[in-house]
């Protein structure tokens, strides 16, 4: 009761007019109402940035800064270890874009990129909806799919090197078997992209599958019921509906797989033992060779060239995949 | 009948979980030297970075038994050039390094340029402990020590006796050796070979036949003053021309030294001869396990030649330098070469070893009892000169043997890929 009372007096005096004296208080009372107000408000616009802003700090310290200072030594004469030299303006693009290695492994990260990339989505689209059906021993099924995933890939590249050796591997063997001439994997450009490829997409292939799967399960099943209702087959359903359904996922996947594939570093690398990609570099990817430049021709500020040159290369790569697939994405709907 | 049906799926699943957890945590415990300097209780840890086979794992525990400071650890490369890619990108960094690295000769003088980064290992104990010319290449212009030499190349022939019998051809090593005067001979005797047992290659790799061949040439890529001679250097192109057209002739298996194919060929009669440095009896010992019939020929065509050879260093990023200097001046004692190689065939450079009877009595099981210690010593005095080695000849030396692996592969004509070869010097700057 008297906890009550006192709480309500003040804002009773607050809201006499009669008393002269009282005016300030008053005033001080609404001040403060409204910075109590003001605060909210400001609470309710930063706070969500100040819970955010350790990734972004974070990613100022490990994105930005690594960023910015590869451009700082790009612009430089710098010599892995002997370090700064003089400023070089934009030299060391211009001896990187002359470079006919530089093209090389540009050709080549595109083909691996592709190689890789466009049977990933495609058989881990088909894998996410296989194991998005009513299988026995689900769990196992899904994560062995990501078993690939964890193993490192330099152990990786070691088992494939041996099944891809170009006289005594695995690989051979079985076209041999079916009566083919051996194929040779670490000369021929393509066939050399082949096994490269497929390195990459047993690494990933799962990794995508699993992410697929993830937004197929959100998708509600009453839809595939009332499909299956007007006599729309297993496949049909999965291509004009759990497709379409996913296609933010699709979009995820495809940009996060660009990214990776045209940094293709360890496989190729490992491929050969000069580690510069065959004889004619043949399978040199871009990374690779901003490896070479760096820690072969010790030349820092052309490798920084190189590294901002790829930056500039997945960005324009990102942003045609993302109008593509849009505008794939808005046709279907259309229709 | 429901339930264990599950209950299996789900032991099935943890099953495999654990799989993929204990792979993962595999993968993630690969890397372990570069944390302090000490161990758990108390003990400096020092860690040697060395390649291929050194020959240092008995005289490691050896080490570790014999005092109770220090434990030591060490690190192998698969390859001389993966050791050096780890090398130049520690050395940018400035950690990491371990706190011996083994340098092979080929690109000492590129690192001589960065020699503020190791310690000077000047000692009067050491003086006068290796060859003048292995000590004078260690020492940096101002006069410090910068490696401790652990072995020479000094060349033979491998060959294999069983193969050779097949041909037709003697297969005594004293005979044999009669047949490799000059590598014109070598070469003829090859083609004699391969004639007779076509399925054979005569040697192991074009670029392996064509090193052996730099290795005589005295200033092939550089020349005193070093500078890029490469593309004019008559002696280049010769050895170029050779080898592409012994490869033509079909006496190369035309595999890439190193590659996985080259290691297999070991076990599937690959090829009949090798050009054999003392270090790479271990290699061919390891890669050959099982195969009989391997011996070696006191000879080298043209000759002698030095192939290889390396140096212990202490980089001065390390913790422990003074321990570290103690173990590197330990290993490459006379005594302790000598067993490292009877383990491994790392031939010493180390004055004291060359008249050991411990070095000279060696003989090999493996290469049907020959007196390796002995042929070896032999093959080293028969070394003229130690060719000349400038900063750029590790570069170079990759780009002239892509040139080579180029035409044994198919993917250009011995011509084209001479201006390659001339193209990438010219990039090489």
């Amino acid at each position: 009761m008297k906890a009550g009372s006192t709480a309500v007096k003040p804002v009773g005096d607050a809201g006499s007019p009669v008393s002269p004296t009282g005016g300030r208080p008053d005033i001080e009372g609404v001040r403060r109402a409204a910075w109590r107000q003001r605060l909210s408000r400001l609470d309710t616009l930063v706070s969500p940035y100040v819970f955010v802003s350790p990734f972004f700090l974070l990613f100022v310290v490990v994105g930005m800064f690594p960023l910015a200072y590869t451009a700082w030594v790009s612009v430089h004469d710098w010599g892995l270890l002997a370090g700064r030299g003089d400023f070089a303006g934009a030299d060391n693009y211009r001896r990187v874009l002359e470079d006919r290695y530089f093209w090389n492994a540009l050709r080549n990260t595109i083909s691996i990129f592709l190689l890789s990339s466009i049977p990933q989505v495609l058989i881990a689209l088909g894998l996410a909806g296989l194991l998005d059906t009513q299988l026995r021993a689900r769990g196992l099924w899904r994560m062995s799919v990501l078993l690939p995933f964890v193993v490192a890939p330099a152990a990786v590249a070691l088992i494939f090197g041996n099944v891809f050796g170009d006289r005594y591997g695995l690989a051979n063997e079985v076209v041999q078997a079916i009566g083919l001439d051996p194929i040779r994997w670490h000369v021929d450009t393509l066939a050399s992209h082949l096994a490269i490829a497929s390195m990459v997409n047993w690494r990933w292939t799962g990794y995508n599958a699993l992410i697929f799967l993830a937004a197929m399960q959100a998708v509600p099943r009453d839809v595939y019921e009332s499909a299956a209702l007007d006599g729309a087959g297993r496949i049909r359903q999965f291509v004009s509906m759990t497709v379409p359904m996913i296609r933010p996922t699709v979009l995820f996947v495809v940009i996060t797989s660009t990214i990776g594939g045209l940094q293709i570093f360890a496989e190729p690398r490992l491929f050969d033992t000069q580690g510069l990609g065959g004889s004619d570099r043949q399978y040199q990817t871009l990374t690779m060779y901003l490896w070479e430049l760096g820690w072969r021709v010790r030349d820092l500020g052309m490798a920084s060239a190189v590294a901002w040159l790829l930056f500039l290369i997945i960005i324009i790569f990102a942003l045609v995949n993302l109008l593509v697939s849009r505008r794939a994405g808005t046709l279907r709907g259309q229709r | 009948m429901q339930t264990p049906n599950t209950r299996r799926v789900r032991l099935a699943t943890s099953a495999l979980l654990a799989l993929t957890l204990a792979t993962t945590a595999a993968a993630c415990g690969g890397d372990d030297g570069d944390e302090g300097g000490t161990t758990a209780d108390g003990k400096i840890k020092l860690t040697v970075a060395t390649f291929n086979e050194f020959g240092y794992e008995e005289l490691i525990e050896e080490y570790n038994a014999m005092q109770d400071e220090v434990v030591v650890e060490q690190k192998k490369a698969g390859t001389a050039n993966e050791h050096q890619d780890n090398l130049y990108t520690k050395l940018a960094a400035g950690s990491g390094l371990s706190d011996i690295e083994a340098i092979e000769v080929d690109w000492w003088a590129a690192l001589m340029e960065q020699s503020d980064a190791f310690v000077d290992l000047s000692d009067p104990e050491v003086e006068s402990r290796w060859l003048d010319w292995k000590t004078e290449a260690a020492t940096s212009p101002d006069g410090a020590l910068i490696g401790y030499g652990t072995d020479i190349g000094p060349e033979g022939i491998c060959y294999r006796s069983d193969l050779f019998k097949k041909a037709g051809l003697p297969t005594d090593r004293e005979e044999v050796a009669q047949l490799f005067g000059t590598w014109d001979d070598y070469f003829e005797t090859g083609r004699d070979f391969v004639e007779k047992v076509p399925d054979v290659a005569w040697y192991d790799a074009s670029g392996a036949t064509a090193q052996a061949m730099i290795n005589q040439v005295e200033y092939s890529f550089e020349d005193e003053d070093n500078n890029v001679i490469a593309a004019d250097n008559p002696e280049v192109k010769e050895v170029f021309d050779t080898v592409t057209a012994m490869a033509e002739e079909g006496l190369s298996t035309n595999l890439v030294q190193w590659s996985e194919d080259w290691t297999a060929s070991f076990q599937d009669d690959g090829f009949a001869t090798m050009a054999c440095p003392g270090w790479m009896l271990g290699v061919i010992e390891g890669n050959a396990e099982g195969v009989k019939g391997w011996d070696i020929a006191n000879v080298f065509p043209g000759g002698g030649g030095n192939w290889g050879g390396s140096y212990l260093t202490v980089p001065a990023q390390g913790d422990n330098v003074e321990e570290a200097k103690e173990l590197a001046k330990w290993l490459t004692a006379p005594e302790q070469q000598i067993k490292a190689f009877q383990a491994k065939g790392t031939f010493p450079s180390q004055v004291d070893a060359l008249d050991d009877p411990a070095l000279t009595g060696t003989t090999s099981e493996f290469f049907n009892g020959a007196p390796t210690g002995e042929i070896l010593a032999e093959r080293a005095e028969a070394v003229p000169f130690i060719a000349h080695k400038g900063p750029k000849f590790a570069d170079i030396n990759t780009a002239f043997q892509q040139a080579i692996q180029r035409v044994d592969e198919g993917k250009e004509s011995a011509d084209e890929a001479w201006d390659s070869f001339l193209a990438d010097v010219e990039r090489l700057g």
